[in-house]
């Protein structure tokens, strides 16, 4: 059966390949800090059933490897990335293969929508091809390397080439990749600390709470601001509709809990939109498109944010109260 | 009631400020508010390294660069771009929305993980709009390349947030359930997703749009770059 955790043993591989080749070119600080990741993705699932069964040593082992990591990143420059294909051999390359080179690249996504769409039907002599948990990203994973070995038959390169490649690349993120990592860890430290019981305590004590408008405004810039500040709309929300969702909005000036909910997180959406703590969707993609701002789709972002966020409040005070 | 483990937040705001590297500035909010709390060291270590680990699904985009780094090498965004640049009528305004608009349909049938940055953007719409924005105004230097391809990653974003919410199974509108449930509110999971149709619809007219000024903004200057030529 597919599991999400080989994928998980693939990337670790990926991790300890990009740390070996540093090593040999002699990149020490980058070579250790891609072979400690490798080794934390490596044990991951050694650490989380050790921590189920009561063991804490090995999480604090790799609580200690995430810290590392930390001082290890302002070590490593970002490299920038350099082609090793001219661009008269990738344009001549590019007119004789054509559309070919679609293939591959198109493999990636159709490939995981067919595992999403179908993945649960299909069986081999009565075991399940793909497991229940996190399916589509086992698709996505299996769809990778599908799509390299299809990449190498069409470009006629090896598929350690397409690592050769891979690597260059990862060089070219360099530490970005771990904000995505770091910044849901500190989300889980922030709930485990009572961050957000403050921050709800701290909007109970300034709000007029006569006023529904009021309170409508505090739980909408509420879920935006705490957003921004967490990265992820899914941790804001808990702590806004406790704070002021549910004993203000709905309790007292009997708002539509399914409007309420369904329109309060997309407010927050509209935070993520705006904020570096969401580094999977907004400082990666910079470092991925090779922006020279880390910030240059957050700027490209912020004015839909905004008017998208106007519209969902004018659409929620139109609705909610009826 | 504990207020100070809210100086993690004071860390976080105070180190992207001064425009520290994030990664340090990050585990150090982190360590702040854990300490603050009264966690003990080891007992923090053990929460950051565990909760580390759970999210290791998000580093799964990594495996998507052999892929891109092959294809590149042997001219896809070269190919791309030709393509697009022979296809009259393909504007960058349309190329932008019909992919905001599939990106939409495909997140309301829960197939978020189908397109993206490493997936999509990169290998296949950034190399796509930036040459559909050249057949505008073929003078892009490299501030107006670097816009363009933030305008992809924004398009891509878009799609995928306000598309999201209005699939019943997934992520948001199942936390949303549970919360209600526990606070013995029952709800069922279509009548929360169905409101976020309005947004969603308010999320493509706005960014379709914004896309479609950036065209014109970009036609207004080959109009004035071919009007100073003549003069």
């Amino acid at each position: 059966m597919l599991r999400v955790e080989y994928a998980y043993w693939l990337i670790a591989a990926f991790l300890l390949y990009a740390g070996l080749c540093n090593l040999l070119e002699r990149q020490g600080w980058r070579a250790l800090f891609w072979l400690v990741l490798g080794t934390l993705f490596a044990s991951g699932d050694e650490v989380l059933s050790q921590q189920a069964a009561g063991n804490a040593l090995p999480a604090q082992l790799a609580g200690g490897g995430v810290i590392l990591l930390a001082l290890l990143a302002p070590q490593i420059r970002r490299s920038t990335h350099t082609e090793n294909a001219s661009r008269e051999h990738r344009m001549q390359s590019a007119i004789r293969l054509g559309h070919r080179l679609f293939v591959p690249a198109l493999l990636i996504p159709v490939v995981t929508l067919l595992v999403a769409l179908f993945g649960s039907h299909l069986s081999i002599a009565g075991y399940a091809v793909f497991a229940k948990p996190q399916m589509t990203l086992t698709g996505l994973a299996l769809a990778c390397v599908i799509a390299l070995f299809a990449a190498s038959r069409v470009t006629r390169s090896s598929m350690p080439e397409g690592l050769i490649e891979g690597r260059r690349l990862l060089d070219a993120i360099g530490w970005a990749v771990l904000l995505p990592l770091l910044l849901a860890a500190l989300g889980e430290v922030f709930t485990q600390s009572g961050v957000g019981a403050a921050i709800a305590g701290l909007a109970g004590t300034v709000l007029p709470t006569g006023s529904a408008l009021a309170c409508l405004l505090a739980f909408a810039l509420g879920m935006v601001m705490f957003t921004v500040i967490m990265g992820n709309a899914f941790a804001a929300f808990p702590v806004m509709m406790a704070g002021i969702g549910l004993p203000l909005l709905i309790q007292q000036h009997g708002a539509n809990p399914a409007i309420l909910g369904s329109m309060g997180m997309l407010c927050g959406y509209c935070g993520t939109l705006m904020t570096p703590m969401a580094a999977d969707y907004n400082l990666v993609p910079a470092a991925l498109l090779e922006l020279r701002s880390p910030y240059g789709v957050i700027r490209a972002q912020l004015g839909s944010a905004l008017a998208i966020l106007a519209a969902t409040i004018v659409l929620m005070y139109l609705f909610v109260f009826r | 009631m504990n207020y100070w483990p809210l100086l993690g937040i004071a860390v976080i705001v105070i180190g992207f400020l001064l425009r520290f590297n994030p990664v340090p500035v990050v585990v150090c909010a982190a360590l702040t508010s854990g300490l603050l709390a009264g966690l003990t060291p080891l007992a923090l270590l053990a929460l950051l390294g565990k909760s580390f680990v759970s999210s290791r699904l998000l580093l799964l985009y990594v495996l998507t660069l052999p892929v891109i780094g092959l294809l590149e090498r042997a001219g896809l965004r070269e190919h791309a771009q030709r393509w697009i640049g022979r296809l009259h009528g393909l504007s960058l305004a349309r190329l932008l929305t019909g992919y905001l608009l599939l990106r939409q349909v495909l997140a309301m049938f829960g197939l978020t993980g189908v397109a993206g940055a490493a997936q999509t953007v990169r290998p296949l719409l950034a190399p796509m709009s930036e040459a559909a924005a050249e057949k505008i105004l073929p003078e892009l230097d490299s501030a107006d390349r670097d816009e363009v391809r933030a305008i992809a990653a924004a398009t891509d974003n878009i799609g995928r947030f306000f598309g999201e919410d209005v699939f019943i199974a997934l992520g948001a509108v199942l936390l949303i359930q549970a919360f209600y449930t526990q606070h013995g509110i029952e709800l069922t999971p279509l009548s929360i997703a169905l409101w976020a149709m309005p947004t969603a619809i308010a999320a493509f007219v706005i960014q379709s749009v914004r896309v479609w000024l950036y065209q014109r903004q970009l036609q207004r200057r080959a109009a004035n770059m071919r009007s100073e030529r003549t003069n």
